[in-house]
């Protein structure tokens, strides 16, 4: 039906007006829906005896955690306890979302490739974790690559303190030594002028249009002077090795098999999306773009960083906030193979309390924070990348 | 417009009568034709899909025997395969009419969370496996090891006060599935698996060398397995429990799956007529016909021979603490008259 402009009384055409209602319609259906929803159950856990509220979070766990960022122990409180898991589900994102973008554009750009080679093992990667269920290849990895690696007794060994087995990955642990302060202050001072002088040479760029090489420049001075400072500081950090007795290492850190296989996952699944986006992104530039700077004689690691990565990314960042959001979700499958995320001790909580239907809104809670500050800061991205250009 | 009114309108009826689903289990039961039973993921000897992709085992025998008394059908019973944290909500939510499915009798569950117990058909104790090789003789000697462990089970919480009691430094790594947590044993991610000692000695007759793998002699907590109901139904509560309590009774008198029906028309002991419904009323008592023991014994045999062909004939249990309180266990019916 056609809108017309005849406006009412409160100033809307009548069009927004029957628009404006039939929202405001569907608004209070769906605010009725969820009171009644919520009233309902409130109603069937009193009929059954179940508690409800959040007091139960203050009580002590009592349950083990393997693999916590933070100090636990089963004296613990529950909610502490979920925010192990909570942690633990950050961390292993975070470094996911890291892997993933740095192999996703490598797979991205080298499926553009002209070497016939890479662009088709490229394919074949993308083409294969895409197509297969994320949870087979969390198997795979945990229950056939990090299974087949020796007992802890008969571990490989790469280096002094650096070894290789079925209970994980031992690597010293650095500590800090008496010289720590003196390298820490001079580390801080050296990454301060690295950027002095990188912020100066993009400066005297746009002043002068001569070229310095900002960031090769700064990243020297951070470099030579952070090394200076170690050595003054004699030697600063030592390293506590990991040593084999009893049933496995003592000491040193460990990356353990569920951490090491989730990650693996992830990093392997996003990837291959986000090597989809790379790809899209790069064939999107239009090639007379291309040919367009490269006949104005720049190298051409000028025209990819000036003028194809800014208009690649446009098409880029948006679908790739989608696959950051999924791959948080995704991380709820360490359950499978025994990484103690949220939902894994959440499920545990839940165990031994009944009380569903609070962690389920706890759950909710953080995974709609995680993917919001996702959104925001990927939007945030993309309309500096958006502003560059046209 | 109209499409979002019906949707809305289909939604409220659907929460009305989501809300109105405990009201008689029986009833529902009868009108369904079949009994929503919830079981393990897969417990060999406890409840199982055998080859031909039957439920069988001691937890799914105790399904059997009330869709029978219930129905006159032991074969009338819906599996519903059931993860540890989800068992308890399956029965407080109304997914699932009963749960048989070794779950541990505990006060918290009991009493806070929609959840009843009913009698317990199996008396069992966590225990550790541990492989043989390393030479560790009792649970005291693992400060150290990495254990693999069954997520919103008591057993991870009774770990943790095992390893807390004892100064043991134990490294748990926690699986959603049991099957899981055997594959990471069996794999050697872990030194030790623990779990009830009756699924420990299940789990190794499924390994290639079971003699390689020794079951610690520490029993490191009760654990009481019952089948449960949702709270609030009584009458039902009471059906099931007697159902169990019938079958161990069956036992105690010497009444079989062969001679139910000799014994139902010709015993004289007053015990058995009750039991078997050839003098007073025990059926009526929890809205059942007179002769529901016949028709459970009749499917699945009294407590000893559930017991037996379940556990014994498969993976070498004995009866244990499980014996009849005449032969020196703790198995005792409550009296039915």
């Amino acid at each position: 039906m056609a809108v017309t402009s005849t406006k009412t009384a409160l100033g809307l055409t009548a069009g927004a007006m029957r628009s404006a209602l039939s929202q405001g319609a569907v608004l209070a259906l769906v605010l009725a829906g969820v009171y009644l929803l919520f009233d309902n159950t409130q109603e069937n856990l009193a009929l059954r005896g179940i508690e409800s509220g959040f007091a139960f979070l203050e009580q002590e766990a009592g349950l083990p955690i393997g693999d916590s960022l933070i100090d636990y122990d089963p004296t613990r409180s529950y909610g502490y306890a979920f925010l192990v898991g909570v942690l633990n589900t950050l961390f292993v994102s975070v470094l996911a979302i890291i892997g993933a973008t740095v192999l996703g554009v490598i797979v991205g750009v080298s499926r553009v490739s002209r070497n016939w080679l890479l662009a088709k093992v490229a394919a074949i990667y993308v083409e294969t974790l895409r197509n297969l269920p994320l949870l087979l290849t969390l198997f795979f990895v945990y229950s056939v690559v990090i299974a087949a690696l020796p007992h802890p007794r008969d571990a490989i060994g790469l280096i002094d303190g650096v070894y290789l087995s079925k209970r994980g990955f031992y690597l010293p642990r650095p500590q800090a030594g008496p010289g720590f302060a003196v390298f820490a202050i001079g580390t801080a001072v050296a990454l301060m002028l690295g950027i002095v002088f990188w912020r100066w040479a993009a400066r005297h760029k746009i002043r002068t249009g001569r070229s310095v090489p900002g960031f090769r420049g700064g990243l020297a001075i951070f470099v030579g002077l952070a090394g200076f400072a170690f050595l003054l500081g004699g030697s600063p950090v030592s390293g506590e090795l990991p040593v084999y007795s009893g049933f496995n290492f003592k000491g040193g850190m460990v990356m353990r098999p569920e951490f090491t296989s989730l990650l693996i996952g992830l990093v392997l699944y996003t990837a291959a999306y986000i090597g989809e986006n790379v790809r899209s992104g790069i064939q999107s530039v239009d090639a007379g773009q291309i040919e367009a700077a490269n006949a104005l004689g720049v190298s051409s690691a000028v025209v990819t960083r000036k003028v194809l990565l800014p208009q690649a990314l446009r098409v880029t960042i948006p679908a790739t906030t989608n696959d950051y959001a999924s791959l948080v979700k995704n991380s709820s499958l360490a359950v499978a193979i025994g990484y103690p995320d949220m939902v894994s001790i959440g499920g545990t909580i839940i165990g031994q309390n009944g009380q569903a239907v609070e962690i389920i809104a706890m759950w909710m809670a953080v995974y709609l924070t995680i993917n919001l500050v996702i959104s925001v800061g990927m939007n945030y991205l993309n309309a500096r990348v958006q502003h560059a250009q046209r | 417009m109209n499409k979002v009114l019906k949707l809305g309108a289909a939604t409220a009826a659907a929460m009305t009568v989501a809300g109105a689903v405990h009201a008689g289990t029986l009833d529902k039961v009868r009108e369904a034709g079949e009994l929503a039973c919830g079981v393990s993921e897969g417990v060999p000897g406890f409840s199982n899909p055998n080859s031909e992709g039957v439920w069988v085992g001691f937890d799914v025998d105790f399904c059997r025997a009330i869709a029978a008394a219930i129905l006159g059908d032991a074969e009338a019973v819906r599996y519903v395969p059931l993860a540890s944290k989800q068992k308890v909500l399956a029965v407080s939510s109304g997914q699932v009419d009963l749960t048989s499915r070794t779950t541990t009798w505990t006060m918290k569950r009991d009493t806070t969370e929609g959840v009843d117990f009913t009698a317990v058909v199996y008396y069992d104790g966590q225990g550790f496996m541990i492989n043989a090789a390393t030479g560790v003789e009792s649970a005291k000697e693992m400060d150290g090891a990495t254990v693999c462990v069954t997520t919103g089970t008591t057993t991870e919480l009774n770990l943790a006060d095992f390893g807390r009691s004892n100064d043991l430094q134990l490294e748990p790594v926690v699986f959603e599935g049991k099957h899981e947590a055997v594959e990471a044993y069996k794999s050697g991610r872990c030194d030790a698996l623990t779990t009830d000692m009756s699924q420990l000695a299940a789990f190794r007759t499924s390994f290639a060398d079971p003699s390689a793998h020794r079951i610690l002699p520490e029993v490191i907590s009760k654990e009481p397995l019952a089948p449960l109901v949702a709270h609030g139904d009584n009458q039902w509560k009471d059906l099931v429990t007697w159902v169990v309590f019938g079958l161990i009774a069956a036992e105690d008198l010497g009444i079989t799956q062969a001679n139910v029906a000799e014994q139902a028309a010709n015993a004289t002991a007053p015990n058995i007529k009750r039991l078997l419904g050839s003098s007073g009323d025990t059926g009526g008592f929890i809205g059942l016909d007179g002769d529901w023991m016949v028709k459970a014994i009749s499917a699945v045999g009294n407590y000893g021979e559930i017991f037996g062909r379940n556990l014994t004939a498969t993976l070498g249990m004995e009866r244990g603490l499980n014996a009849q309180w005449k032969d020196g266990g703790i198995l005792y019916a409550m009296p039915i008259r």
